[in-house]
């Protein structure tokens, strides 16, 4: 492939939309409000939508027979290139809202520099989606707070989220070898240039819950290398179930 | 308030509907048009939330992204018209807690069909062709319904439906015309759906205790056996247009009446799963059941934590 590298990276922002989406997927109908299920279906929704245009874009790339759904669905687990954050499980809202929050900032952070790419596509790409992120980080930090500041059940449980969750931050500024080839061209976003202020959106939004920043400095990587945690296998059986059942049918 | 009084108040009422006025929530109404309208609109909103979880239990494995994105946005559609129905029931004076409470506890009722199963993908397609094309039939008649906020969410929530219909049916053509193994799935959802669906207008009319009383305050313009023949009338040639069969053996055209003879509905099927013992009753109410369980400690903390945003700006404010 000519284009290898952009292909790569494309994955490397794509795969994180598609598996937190499809985490989301799996609470519509069971969320603690109806008015937070319907939020969080709305995020699933944007965040699939981003995928689709990433990987129609990725597709033309790749050529041949490659279409949105075959690097969908059809990759085997050690070629998603998603960080370990986004697969982690809803164990409880507190999870699901903290999961999101320290993806949000970070995504908000990144589309904010990708629009200005010198490849129109992302560039476009993340003109568009900036505005639906502005919302989900919007909406991810309010709850933070309220369940930060809330009751007591809810502070703890919020702090053991981020306690939990914590060690999957790191990753989000580590790069590949295409990323640095696409930051060198002037078309990736160089994250690790984004960790500084990162860090200090997070810390002032758990400083307004009232809760304690996560002092521990050991972290976990491994899904930008296609090295993921064991829910992944789950995740895929579930979302390649139809794709490798039937193999080569329209739907 | 005396007897005459009420009377008279209640002849005033029954013309104002004759006149096809609208009743709005300030107005005076019969006690039992109230009590009939909170049972009719919850169990209306109780269905579109319990109805989520059949079809949300393909979200995670819909075959395309494309159908993965149409599916959410179904689902979350129900969320919504669940949303406005319930809020259009708060105005007869009842709290969404308590509503909740009844269908937790089993004393509202919501639509049978969501207890069946969906097992597989066709299941996306017949619901959508089917159950919503049913639901849609029983619903168009409730936009000119008496009362006001019944009847303006029932516009937005038609426009919905109908575009649902549409995509299932799609969904339904979409397998029909490919392999054989994608057509058999298809018939295979037919089959299993098409019974259930005509079950959904409710038991005949020789049986339904609530028609005569709907029909006068416009709750309904046509009874459940002119509905179930509409539905019936309509789907046929939509199923024989992509060439699947209906699962009635003694469905057959009938040139005098211009209308569809068909076959005996399993009425002892439809009781058992009304009593609660279909094949998901139990399922669909504990997840309810559970999911609001599970969240009561997330709305405690959204109210402790509004409260202690008023009191820190009423602090502010001295």
């Amino acid at each position: 492939m000519k284009n290898k590298d952009l292909y790569n990276y494309i994955l490397g922002i794509a795969d994180n939309t598609l598996i937190l989406g499809q985490r989301l997927g799996e609470l519509c109908g069971h969320g603690p409000s109806l008015e937070t299920d319907i939020a969080c279906t709305n995020i699933s929704l944007d965040l699939l939508g981003q995928t689709r245009s990433y990987f129609q874009y990725a597709a033309k790339l790749k050529g041949e027979d490659a279409t949105e759904d075959t690097i969908a669905f059809l990759r085997t687990e050690r070629q998603y290139v998603n960080v370990l954050l986004v697969e982690q499980p809803n164990i409880d809202f507190a999870h699901t809202i903290g999961k999101q929050f320290l993806f949000d900032v970070y995504h908000y952070l990144l589309l904010e520099k990708l629009q200005h790419s010198k490849d129109v596509n992302l560039s476009a790409i993340a003109h568009k989606s900036i505005k639906e992120v502005s919302y989900h980080q919007r909406f991810s930090s309010d709850w933070v707070k309220r369940l930060g500041d809330g009751t007591d059940e809810s502070k703890t449980r919020m702090q053991d989220a981020i306690n939990d969750l914590w060690r999957y931050t790191d990753e989000l500024f580590h790069t590949t070898a295409s990323d640095e080839a696409m930051i060198a061209q002037g078309i990736g976003v160089d994250v690790k240039e984004l960790k500084t202020s990162y860090y200090e959106r997070v810390s002032a939004i758990l400083d307004l819950a009232k809760l304690d920043i996560p002092e521990s400095k050991w972290f976990q990587e491994g899904g930008k290398k296609g090295i993921h945690t064991e829910h992944m296998g789950y995740i895929l059986s579930d979302m390649q179930y139809m794709q490798r059942t039937y193999p080569n049918m329209t739907w | 308030m005396s007897e005459e009084k009420i009377k008279s108040l209640e002849k005033q009422f029954e013309d104002r509907i004759l006149r096809d006025e609208k009743i709005e929530p300030k107005d005076w109404m019969p006690e039992k048009y109230r009590q009939t309208h909170i049972r009719q609109i919850s169990q209306h909103a109780h269905s579109e939330i319990v109805g989520m979880l059949p079809e949300g239990n393909w979200i995670t494995r819909a075959p395309s992204l494309r159908r993965k994105v149409a599916l959410l946005a179904k689902v979350q559609d129900e969320a919504g018209h669940g949303l406005y129905l319930y809020s259009a029931c708060e105005t007869l004076g009842i709290s969404r807690e308590e509503l909740y409470e009844q269908l937790h506890t089993g004393k509202a009722k919501y639509s049978s069909i969501f207890n069946y199963p969906t097992i597989t993908w066709a299941d996306m397609g017949a619901i959508g062709w089917l159950v919503d094309g049913a639901a849609i039939i029983n619903q168009v008649p409730l936009c000119n319904t008496s009362y006001g906020p019944y009847a303006r969410a029932m516009v937005r929530v038609c426009k919905e439906e109908s575009f649902h219909q549409r995509q299932g049916y799609e969904i339904m053509m979409t397998l029909a015309k490919g392999t054989p193994e994608q057509k058999d799935m298809a018939q295979d959802a037919l089959n299993r759906w098409w019974w259930p669906s005509l079950m959904m207008f409710g038991p005949t009319d020789a049986e339904s205790v609530h028609t005569a009383q709907s029909m006068k305050w416009k709750l309904k313009r046509k009874t459940n056996d002119e509905l179930r023949q509409q539905f019936i009338d309509q789907t046929v040639p939509q199923a024989e247009l992509i060439g699947l069969t209906i699962p009635d053996p003694d469905l057959k055209w009938n040139e005098e009446r211009q209308s569809y003879d068909f076959g005996e509905i399993d009425w002892d099927e439809f009781w058992q799963v009304v009593k609660g013992h279909g094949p998901m009753n139990k399922e669909r109410m504990n997840a309810r059941v559970s999911a609001w369980e599970n969240g009561a400690w997330v709305r405690d903390a959204a109210i402790a934590y509004a409260e202690k945003q008023k009191e820190y700006k009423s602090k502010q404010a001295i």
